[in-house]
């Protein structure tokens, strides 16, 4: 019988079915953050419950902790610190592996662990963050919960689960020059909603995904969330074998015959397939307060809820380029990583940010990659641009409380939610590729990256 | 978890706006602790109030309107619950007395965290939701019915979830009855697929 991958990882992590349908799927790994791991990790303690494998649980500071060289436990967040001190003690208690402020290995959940091989492929991996799914470039099945599924991950070793739909999304055709894989999810996610993956896992496949680096792969399965899907994923192929082997927790080589059946086998059906051009796709960037309201980069502001228009200051028929801005972020699970860093970098080189800019910041999404962009030079590059240059974390991708902006500033952001007041009360976010991020805090406004390669090129 | 009846009833306050998300239910900055409790204050504050630091209520808002001050059932749009999975949206509904959530479709994550903490999701097509909005309805899990505005809808929901809900089971206890099901297939594994397994450190 033919299988898709997800159900090939489905079935070698069934351990039991019950009477009403539900499976006990075996968990793999576990990874906690001190946002949202501390509550799991307190509950825990208060109710006398234990780790069942501490060896397959780990936990990085990443979500509040400040990006400002230099730093320690202290956050601009009120209360934070808390936060900090509370997981380290109860990572400690557990016998968890922390990756903590100033660890060599820290930064972004989802980044470092690819870096450290904690994701395989073939794995189930949960965390209690949405873009877990992030890490399904890898081809495993991982997917965010509550804390208390991880809670009941980490003491039982498994999760009673309903079995979810199967799709594909098949990405055909070779993206256009200066087009990202952030563009290749906002367009799906605007064609087909925020909610249309609903009840769903999706594999991405195609020959515009496996074109992608291991960097692309992951920003396309980050978004997965924002698609309403459970989780996102590629199966891995030799890109990402060779990305991974020899890394701290993985194995050094992947060729036992198992890893190579990690794939849909031929002629596998899917409950739903979605097929599209991927030579069709522009630089995209979001207008409104869901990821589902993107648009063409060259395109005007669709007619779209009161309410969204209002909040996001632009009316319908207006064009999104030329739209002024006041802060250019790049970070975040979705794209800081150093693929996403170097192509940044290179647009911004011998260019300065717009003044009107009030704060254009970089903040790398582990310290390993903060280390290779400075090997590189690119930490110089941005600099000289106008941009700060930070330690690891998540950032301006939420607001907790620290670092923020006045009501009504409008920021880019090469992050993954531009919801209502995600980056702070009253503030209009508009999310797009880290291309793109750097061509609008040159022009001071939502810009073209296209256009300001063509100038460099001239010139 | 506490069991929930049977039966109850109450006015559902209306709320019917798609993709509505966990940052505006319960904001980053309302999440001053590590612990669940004390996030009812915080809950909407985007929306429910017009200075969230203030506290100054947005007359305007649904749950600021005396009918629906103490609601205990909430309906809601597409994609309710979409973005973060932060648990304390959920925790913070719970606290603010909320047991069932009406709406047109919800965000995976959040459906999950919904049935771990005592509030039932109850998926209807829109034109349903719309109907039941404002509405006097009562809710009958275990028929698993919605009445209000003269009509009757069925719903949806896993049994399991179904009698968790009714009995206040909690899922790690129910889990640990298969302990040993899981050794087995733990044991098993462990040749299998040797590489998942590490050491402490390395």
């Amino acid at each position: 019988m033919t299988q898709t991958l997800f159900d090939k990882i489905w079935d070698t992590h069934q351990v039991a079915q019950t009477a009403t349908g539900r499976h006990l799927i075996a968990i793999d790994r576990v990874f906690l953050h001190e946002r949202t791991g501390a509550a799991a990790l307190k509950r825990m303690a208060e109710i006398e419950r234990k780790i069942l494998d501490p060896a397959r649980v780990f936990a990085v500071m990443d979500h509040i902790v400040d990006t400002r060289i230099g730093r320690g436990d202290s956050t601009l967040m009120q209360g934070g610190e808390a936060f900090i001190t509370e997981t380290r003690a109860a990572c400690r208690d557990a016998g968890i592996t922390l990756f903590d402020v100033n660890d060599r290995d820290q930064g972004i959940i989802h980044v470092i662990s690819p870096e450290l091989g904690i994701v395989l492929p073939g794995i189930t991996l949960v965390a209690p963050d949405s873009h877990t799914c992030t890490q399904g470039a890898f081809g495993a099945l991982a997917w965010g919960i509550g804390s208390s599924e991880a809670e009941h991950a980490m003491v039982t070793g498994v999760l009673r689960l309903e079995r979810p739909k199967t799709m594909r999304v098949l990405l055909e055709g070779a993206l256009s020059e200066g087009v990202t894989a952030k563009d290749m999810a906002l367009h799906l996610i605007a064609l087909h909603s925020a909610g249309g993956g609903a009840g769903h896992a999706v594999e991405f496949a195609g020959d515009a995904v496996t074109a992608l680096d291991m960097e692309g792969r992951m920003t396309l399965c980050n978004m997965a969330t924002e698609f309403g899907a459970m989780a996102g994923f590629i199966a891995p192929d030799a890109k990402a074998f060779d990305w991974l082997a020899g890394k701290r927790y993985a194995p050094d080589n992947f060729d036992e015959p198992y890893w190579a059946n990690l794939q849909s086998d031929a002629g596998a059906s899917f409950d739903t397939e979605i097929t599209i051009d991927a030579s069709a796709i522009a630089p995209m960037v979001s207008w409104g307060t869901s990821p589902e309201q993107a648009i063409a980069i060259d395109a005007r502001v669709p007619a779209g809820p009161r309410k969204v228009h209002d909040y996001i200051g632009l009316e319908e028929g207006t064009a999104i380029a030329g739209t002024p801005i006041d802060v250019a972020f790049i970070g975040s699970c979705t794209n800081s990583r150093i693929s996403d860093l170097r192509l940044a970098a290179k647009l911004l080189e011998g260019h300065l940010i717009a003044p009107t800019i009030k704060k254009a910041m970089v903040v790398p999404g582990s310290l390993s990659v903060k280390r290779q962009a400075e090997a590189e030079g690119l930490d110089k590059i941005f600099e000289a641009a106008g941009f700060e240059w930070r330690m690891s974390g998540c950032s301006l991708c939420f607001y907790a409380g620290g670092e923020g902006f006045p009501k009504g500033s409008r920021t880019i952001s090469s992050t993954n939610r531009n919801f209502e007041g995600r980056q702070g009360p009253g503030i209009r976010t508009h999310i797009a590729s880290p291309e793109t991020v750097a061509a609008s805090a040159v022009a001071g406004a939502i810009a073209d990256p296209r256009e300001l390669a063509r100038k460099k090129v001239a010139s | 978890m506490k069991k929930l009846p049977d039966v109850w009833g109450g006015d559902a306050a209306p709320l019917v706006v798609d993709n509505v998300d966990t940052d505006t239910i319960i904001p980053s900055r309302e999440m001053r602790s590590t612990g669940r409790a004390g996030l009812a204050d915080g809950l909407f504050a985007p929306w429910r109030y017009t200075d969230a630091d203030a506290r100054t209520p947005n007359p305007d808002f649904v749950l600021n309107q005396d009918t629906y001050s103490s609601a205990t059932i909430l309906a809601a749009g597409e994609n309710f619950g979409c973005g973060s999975s932060r648990e304390h949206a959920v925790w913070a509904l719970a606290e603010f007395g909320i047991t069932a959530i009406i709406a047109v479709s919800f965000a995976p994550i959040f459906y999950a965290n919904c049935l771990r903490n005592g509030i039932v999701p109850i998926a209807l097509p829109r034109k349903a939701v719309d109907r039941l909005a404002a509405e006097y309805v009562t809710i009958h899990l275990t028929d698993q019915q919605v009445t209000g505005a003269g009509n009757i809808y069925n719903f949806d929901i896993d049994p399991e979830a179904k009698h968790m809900l009714l009995n206040g089971v909690d899922a790690i206890d129910l889990t640990l009855t298969d302990r040993g099901a899981i050794e087995t297939w733990t044991q098993r594994d462990r040749t299998a697929r040797p590489w998942v397994y590490l050491e402490q450190t390395k």
